[in-house]
């Protein structure tokens, strides 16, 4: 029953010492639905999760309501996004407590740290780190985040949002704790580095985030009910999911940049995939947290987590997290870091091009007109398509072309004179690779916005020209 | 020929007409909608003879807007719910779509059309109201798709219509010549329903012959000839009257107009052909029990006019083709069909233009109780040719202005089967419909 001490596969190794507790690899549950019970935090090691954050607990069982979340699907695909307005545990602290125990015990390689939340006293504070440590768990977070419901009473985001109670209940904390104290911050903040800095100051080990979003999933149109509800009336709930990562990863960059921080990172927030796990890990993050992802497809994603990151290791020649963790970190600049004088245009591959048009009406309604329509008669397309058998087909006594309708295609090209290299043509295009977007020399050496402004001033050099418009 | 044997009840029956491409339901909708691009100058769209905006109607679908789908579809098509069913969409919207080089496969257009025309059906039927009343009047001549589009198109414009039809049934081979798998009788005549719905003076059981029709000529303020084509072309071999010698267009007929298992058909059938007509006489005679179904074609593959869809599904669905085999002599019995003698030929050259050489010694006799000539249709020269100053093809084709439908006399326009180059199919006859309205709208207004 016990779990391996490091999850290797082959020639890498995935094992992590985060803050002083080692785990067999990065990929933890996060604090949430998941990690509710002995029942299930079991069964998620035993899939190959390496670590767990316990469903937040406190004193006092909280009442939930029904329903509690709502979920954004995108054009067929479910949930890109859900939220949900439950509160922290609804089981008692003696019951919680028992089976965290439990489960340490069993998986003594595992880390399980324990997220708390109590009302802002120091006595009650004081009393739920010391009866959570006698589990025997590997440390502790401080959920600082949830947006809604606790919030209202004075806890959660009420506290993650303001400097100085972070800092004075994280104090609070280290005064009596003896394992590692990770605080979780919320996104519902303008400066999510100002409380990173604060839980700093108050001595936390690590930073956990983000925690969930403040939303309103939608309102149904039939009922004109928010959703979720609750008997025809809705509430501000938070949101995760793989719509919310790119959130998550520009906080997680801005606390790992900062140079009055520099604590370890747990990363949360929209993590279902490997590539998105190694995405937080590259900005910074020590350790991964997953929640609706599980929610979502179970424990077993585990192992597409594990085999994905390892072959991308072996692929880059790293042979353990270390090697890569944090490797992009200052790659994230100011923008007037930048340099003005790279240059890239789309280039479009006539061979592999569909046809569709996109790349086209994007650039010109949307972006900078610079892509040339042009209707080649179908007969002559024909003739400039070396792959020409897979594009036509014969029905009849005639000849047919996909993409062709009323005797012509269109051809797509790009006006690389005007083009501004914005890159929109190259994400909307259907077909991968498609349209590449190529450096063109400017002949110029770099410089930055920074170095522009310095340069102006001192009459070194000329007022950039704007870009030609049609 | 005939019931005689087969044993068929008309619960098996009315399964093996079975619709080929069945309904999707919401959920298969969604899941076929999400993998339109929404092009721009969708190719699908260009493809369509009525330009239905297909991203436009997908993209509708897609966001649970199917009434809007519908609005957009039968805008530019008012017999759409007909040409989701019957359309060679292979050849057309979906033939062109993109998604066959993205994902080697299209995107189900003509499935999705359905979708929303069957789900705003009801509703359709109160989608358009006629145009105040301009008091001109048109006359029509034949109740197929040509006639009744352009009829619908002068109504919402105000104009008054009076439709003209030799059949006492409305919707010409829409209705009735169309495979019965295809499209039902009843849905048909609903679309029918839709467009009589705009007050329109349908005179059923009224063949215009060329006396009227220049009477007409005279009393209306424009007249569109919208008959379509006549008779199956003979094949001017010995035995063609014999009993159990069928024409294709007759043995369709029957499929809508009668209850499936009184429908006539053979044990064996040879059907003379290798258009579409032929393909679709062959699958018919296979569905309504016949034990085997040959199609005798006197040229090869490459030159067969059939689509390949229509030909793979009568291959799947049992029917024998021989190529190369041209039809002699039928053979008779005390006045009955008992075979069709038939000589293997060789082709001399390549395409439909090849000569065809008798192979000599090659004759031989194919048995069979039913025989069904499916060559062309002929046009009605009897109509058309009174007319001197009617400008007609070699072929007896009416000669049109395309982009107004204008003929050679005045007042005189004409769309549809019957026209020169026409599509023959139920969505280009659609469109000469509406090119022809607009043109008439156009003269009337001057
Ligand atoms: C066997 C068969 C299968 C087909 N299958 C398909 C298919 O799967 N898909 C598809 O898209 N198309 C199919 N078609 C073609 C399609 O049915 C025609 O292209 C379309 O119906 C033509 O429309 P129309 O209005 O020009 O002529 P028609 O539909 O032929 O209508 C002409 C009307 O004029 C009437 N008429 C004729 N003469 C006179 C007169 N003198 N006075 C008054 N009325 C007159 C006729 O009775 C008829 O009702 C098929 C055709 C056949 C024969
Ligand atoms: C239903 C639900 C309940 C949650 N409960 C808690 C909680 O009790 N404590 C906590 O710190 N975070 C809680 N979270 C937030 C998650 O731990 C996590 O920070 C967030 O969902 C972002 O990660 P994800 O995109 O992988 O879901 C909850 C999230 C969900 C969806
Ligand atoms: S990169 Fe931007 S500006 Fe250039 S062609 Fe593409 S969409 Fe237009
Ligand atoms: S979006 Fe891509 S596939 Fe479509 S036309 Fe443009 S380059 Fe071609
Ligand atoms: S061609 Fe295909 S993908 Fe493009 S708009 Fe038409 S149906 Fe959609």
């Amino acid at each position: 029953m016990n779990g391996t001490p490091s999850t290797t596969n082959g020639d890498v190794d995935l094992s992590i010492e985060f803050c002083g507790v080692r785990a067999p690899n990065p990929f933890w549950l996060a604090s949430g639905p998941p990690t509710n019970s002995e029942y299930q935090v079991r069964r998620a090691f035993e899939a190959g999760w390496g670590g767990a954050v316990w469903k937040t607990i406190s004193h006092e069982p909280i009442v939930n309501v029904s329903s509690r979340y709502g979920a954004v699907d995108y054009e067929g695909r479910k949930v890109m996004g859900l939220n949900n307005i439950e509160l922290i545990t609804d089981r008692t602290l003696e019951d919680n407590l028992r089976e965290i125990a439990n489960v340490k015990r069993d998986f003594p390689n595992h880390a399980l740290f324990v997220s708390l939340m109590v009302e802002s006293k120091r006595e009650a504070w004081h009393d739920i780190v010391k009866r959570t440590e006698d589990t025997g768990a590997d440390g502790l977070e401080l959920n600082f985040g949830c947006p809604h419901g606790m919030s209202e009473r004075g806890m959660g985001s009420a506290v993650g949002q303001v400097p100085e109670y972070t800092q004075m209940i994280t104090e609070w904390v280290k005064e009596v704790a003896r394992t590692p104290v990770m605080v979780k911050l919320t996104p519902n903040i303008t400066d999510v580095g100002a409380i990173g800095r604060a839980g700093a100051r108050g001595g936390a080990d690590a930073i956990a985030l983000i925690n969930t979003l403040n939303s309103i999933m939608g309102v149904d149109l039939d009922t004109l009910a928010p959703k979720p509800h609750v008997r025809g009336q809705g509430s501000h709930g938070g949101y995760c999911g793989p719509a919310v990562k790119p959130i998550a990863l520009h906080m997680v960059s801005q606390i790992a940049n900062d140079p009055e921080i520099g604590l370890p990172i747990s990363g949360i927030g929209g993590i279902q995939t490997w590539q998105e796990a190694t995405e937080h890990m590259l900005l910074g993050a020590a350790s991964i947290q997953v929640c609706t992802a599980v929610m979502h497809f179970g424990f077993r994603i585990v192992e597409e987590l594990i085999s994905g990151v390892s072959n991308w290791m072996r692929a880059k020649g790293f042979g353990a997290c270390g090697d890569f963790v944090g490797a992009s970190r200052e790659r994230v600049r100011d923008w007037s870091d930048l340099d003005l004088n790279y240059k890239v245009v789309a280039e479009i591959d006539q061979q592999t091009c569909i046809n569709c048009g996109l790349c086209y009406i994007a650039c010109e309604d949307g972006c900078h007109q610079s892509i040339n329509i042009e209707r080649v008669p179908e007969s002559q397309f024909r003739k400039t398509r070396r792959d020409i058998a897979d594009r036509t087909f014969v029905s009849g006594t005639k000849r047919y072309t996909f993409g062709a309708g009323d005797g012509y295609v269109n051809r797509f090209t790009i006006n690389q004179e005007t083009c501004v290299g914005c890159n929109m043509c190259a994400l909307i295009c259907p077909v991968e690779g498609c349209i590449a977007m190529v450096e063109i020399d400017t002949g110029k050496p770099p410089m930055s916005w920074r170095e522009y402004q310095k340069r102006l001033a001192a009459g070194e050099t000329e007022l950039l020209e704007p870009p030609k418009h049609v | 020929m005939a019931k005689s044997g087969i044993r068929r009840n008309s619960k098996m029956l009315r399964a093996k007409f079975a619709e080929l491409h069945p309904p999707l339901d919401d959920d298969e909708a969604a899941a076929a909608a999400v993998h339109c691009l929404y092009c721009y100058d969708a190719p699908c769209t260009r493809a369509c003879p009525t330009r239905i905006d297909i991203p436009h109607f997908i993209r509708q679908i897609l966001h649970k807007d199917t009434r809007g789908a519908a609005k957009t579809i039968l805008d530019a098509n008012i017999f759409g719910g007909s040409c989701a069913r019957v359309c060679p969409t292979e050849v057309l919207c979906e033939g062109a779509c993109v998604d066959n080089t993205l994902l080697n496969e299209p995107v189900l257009i003509g499935r999705l059309q359905r979708f929303a025309c069957d789900d705003s059906h009801e509703a359709s039927m109160n989608f358009y109201t006629p145009g105040a009343d301009t008091g001109k009047r048109v006359a029509i001549i034949g109740a197929g798709p040509a006639g009744l589009t352009c009829a619908h198109e002068l109504r919402k414009q105000g104009h008054r219509v009076t439709v003209f039809e030799a059949r006492d049934v409305a919707g010409g081979l829409n209705t009735l010549g169309i495979a019965a798998y295809k499209i039902s009788t009843e849905f048909a005549l609903s679309e029918v329903e839709r467009i009589m719905k705009m007050g329109i003076d349908l005179r059923l059981g009224s063949p215009v012959d060329a006396d009227r029709l220049a009477q007409y000529l005279l009393e209306y303020d424009a007249v569109f000839l919208a008959v379509g084509l006549g008779r199956t072309a003979p094949l001017d071999i010995p035995g063609e009257n014999l009993k159990g010698v069928w024409e294709a267009l007759d043995f369709i007929f029957q499929t809508h107009t009668k209850p499936l298992n009184k429908c006539k058909v053979g044990k064996q059938v040879v059907v003379i052909g290798g258009g579409n007509t032929a393909i679709d006489a062959a699958n018919a005679a296979v569905r309504l029990g016949a034990e085997s179904v040959t199609v005798a074609y006197r040229r090869d593959k490459h030159a067969m006019p059939a689509f390949e869809h229509e030909y793979d599904l009568a291959l799947s669905s049992g029917v024998q083709i021989l190529w190369l085999t041209k039809p002699l002599k039928i053979m008779g019995r005390a006045g009955k069909v008992a075979g069709v003698r038939v000589q293997r030929v060789r082709l001399d050259g390549r395409g439909r233009k090849a000569r065809l050489e008798p192979v000599r010694g090659s004759e031989y006799t194919l048995p069979c109780d039913m025989m069904i000539k499916a060559l062309g249709q002929e046009t009605l020269h009897e109509l058309l040719e009174v007319f001197p100053k009617l400008k007609l093809t070699k072929n007896g084709r009416v000669v049109v202005n395309p982009r107004t439908g204008a003929t050679s006399i005045p007042k005189l326009f004409a769309g549809g089967d019957c026209q020169k180059d026409a599509g023959e199919e139920v969505v280009n006859a659609v469109e000469a419909g509406k090119i022809a309205a607009a043109g008439i709208v156009a003269l009337l207004s001057r």
